[in-house]
């Protein structure tokens, strides 16, 4: 068995395809680029060595500094946001829908399968005041406020940027939770039911710290997914108004193919990668702990 | 959450009909306003795409359309391109899933299956292709495909869309893979099969569903991508979907409605079609390549 499964050969062939590709698009650029960190210039005016510069103008640049504080307030509060309401709508699935809560699941989970620029376009016209007034401005005319134009003050635009991202994902998030609760063992639930616990309590008590590993399993993959941001924001804000709802990525983008300074760009892709290392890494830490102590 | 509780404590009570209704209600009001939030968005934009400019302006947004021809999607499809973005979509997608999934469940086997020493450090090689940024890889990629002279070609989407795939694709196919009983290829072995006649005829027969999944997710990943091929075209007649869609509204001005929705519905019903028929592979799938850590 281990002679045939052990094929050299075989390995080679059936491995190579998949990691050359991966090698020479990934692994390679990735090297490439941190070079890139320590020249200025770009392809077509050719390349010059300055050493650290470009970190040093990253840690003075202000519009660097507030794309890294948007990318943190926008992780943190969205993967706040989502896993909380994906929570919520686990628990209603479980506790209150019980078996028919499949057609609900289905239609929350479908904005996740849509477009991100779709949607975003989808959205400007939603949130529009003018020339055409959108539905959220028009009840808010109707509850008795003006109209607001959302896109045109930085908070604003942040909370667009926000409600948007929520109503795509949470569905995703209360099937990836709901898929935690269902494995929760009945007979505790019941067990603990008889022993007085109910409402609250049963959930507080019981349900939150056994779906403790699938919630911080979802937090690392929010936030991993969150400090990446681009199409949403790109598509819905572009950076706007002003620069102050540009993160990393799309400064990145800025610098890099709108300024051609390939050596910076370069500079604010590895800060972000390093951050998004860094974030795993800790939540992965402290899940192991968790886990481990019981 | 009283009414949660209440609920569940006597799921088959025998209490009269009106009080249960009216313990329901906040329940049933919550997940009312949750489905029109939910299903709203996409009622007003399929309504919106059959309207005129001066319904956009004049009319209140609840209003349905005066008609229902088709005139905002000829335009969308006639100036506005769409069909060309559709077309380079599809050039670059299809051929980029089927090498993502063929690599993928090759490195998969080789992987999983197959003994040899490194295998678990390979794995992890390409497991932590999750966490990095694209950003991290653009501008090499950008430089090397001008050297190679691909620029103004479609080559560089399919290439970096393959390399990006990879990490999922193999990480899930290993998985998948580890879950047939190791006894089928010792079977096999006695049978007196090679490494690729197992891979062939035992293997790929076995995780058929599970390709098909991986497939699904890719598809969305790829369809929906904007960075990669907003980078990587450079003209207007290779922009794909969601590219040519962003620049839309450059080209009719912030005002043209009309075609816009018609635009964005094209896009949305593609999506929201194959969901709709394959919901939960589709559920099964996304959320299968979220619980990794």
């Amino acid at each position: 068995m281990h002679t045939v499964l052990g094929n050299k050969r075989a390995v080679v062939t059936l491995l190579a395809p998949a990691l050359l590709v991966y090698t020479a698009v990934m692994l390679v650029p990735i090297l490439w680029s941190t070079a890139y960190t320590f020249y200025d210039g770009n392809a077509i005016r050719g390349f010059k060595f300055v050493g650290l510069a470009n970190y040093r103008e990253f840690f003075g640049d202000q519009i660097a500094w507030d794309a890294v504080w948007f990318t943190v307030k926008y992780a943190l509060v969205l993967t706040v946001l989502q896993v909380g309401a994906g929570f919520g709508l686990a628990l209603l699935y479980v506790f209150v829908l019980r078996r028919a809560s499949g057609v609900i699941r289905t239609i929350v989970f479908f904005p996740v399968v849509l477009p991100t620029v779709a949607v975003a376009l989808l959205f400007r016209r939603l949130f529009e005041a003018a020339p055409s007034t959108g539905p959220v401005n028009a009840v808010l005319n109707w509850l008795g406020t003006g109209s607001i134009d959302w896109f045109g003050q930085p908070g604003r635009s942040f909370w667009v940027i926000i409600l948007m991202d929520l109503w795509r994902s949470m569905g995703f998030y209360a099937v990836l939770l709901y898929a935690g609760l269902v494995d929760i063992p009945e007979e505790l639930i019941e067990a603990a039911r008889l022993d007085g616990a109910g409402g609250w309590r049963l959930v507080r008590h019981i349900v939150l710290p056994l779906s403790l590993p699938i919630l911080l399993s979802s937090l690392i993959f929010s936030i991993n997914g969150t400090l990446k941001v681009f199409d949403t924001v790109v598509a819905l804000t572009n950076g706007g108004p002003g620069s102050t709802t540009t993160p990393m990525t799309l400064y990145m983008f800025r610098t890099s193919f709108t300024y051609g300074e390939y050596g910076y760009g370069s500079t604010v892709a590895l800060m972000l990668t390093t951050m998004c290392l860094l974030v795993t890494l800790m939540i992965f830490r402290s899940t192991r702990r968790d886990i481990t102590r019981g | 959450m009283a009414v949660t509780s209440q609920h569940l404590a006597d799921p088959a009570s025998s209490v009269a009909q009106p009080m249960k209704f009216l313990r329901r209600l906040p329940v049933r009001a919550g997940l009312t306003l949750l489905l029109v939030i939910e299903i709203y968005p996409i009622v007003w934009l399929l309504l919106g795409s059959f309207k005129r400019q001066d319904e956009f302006l004049s009319e209140p947004f609840w209003a349905l359309p005066r008609s229902w021809g088709l005139r905002n999607y000829s335009e969308a499809f006639g100036e506005g391109g769409l069909g060309t973005y559709i077309r380079n979509s599809v050039i670059v997608v299809f051929p980029s899933l089927f090498l993502i999934l063929l690599f993928g469940v090759a490195a998969g086997f080789a992987l999983e299956i197959m003994v040899w020493k490194g295998r678990g450090t390979v794995l992890l090689m390409f497991l932590a292709g999750v966490m990095v940024p694209t950003q991290m890889i653009l501008l090499p990629l950008f430089t090397a495909y001008f050297d190679l002279k691909l620029t103004g070609t479609l080559w560089p989407l399919v290439i970096t869309y393959v390399a990006i795939g990879m990490p999922l694709t193999v990480f899930l196919m290993a998985t998948y893979l580890r879950a047939i009983p190791k006894e089928m290829f010792e079977a096999a072995t006695i049978d007196g099969a090679g490494v690729f006649r197992m891979f062939w005829f035992v293997a790929l027969p076995m995780v058929r569903n599970a390709i098909f999944t991986v497939g699904l997710v890719q598809f969305f990943f790829l369809w929906n991508d904007l960075l990669i091929s907003l980078t990587f075209t450079t003209s207007a007649d290779q922009r794909t979907v969601q590219v040519g869609l962003l620049n839309f509204t450059g080209q009719y001005g912030a005002r043209d409605y009309g075609p816009m929705f018609a635009g964005i519905a094209v896009s949305v019903l593609g999506t929201l079609i194959i969901y709709l028929f394959l919901n939960q592979k589709v559920m099964k799938g996304l959320t299968a390549g979220s619980v990794k850590g």
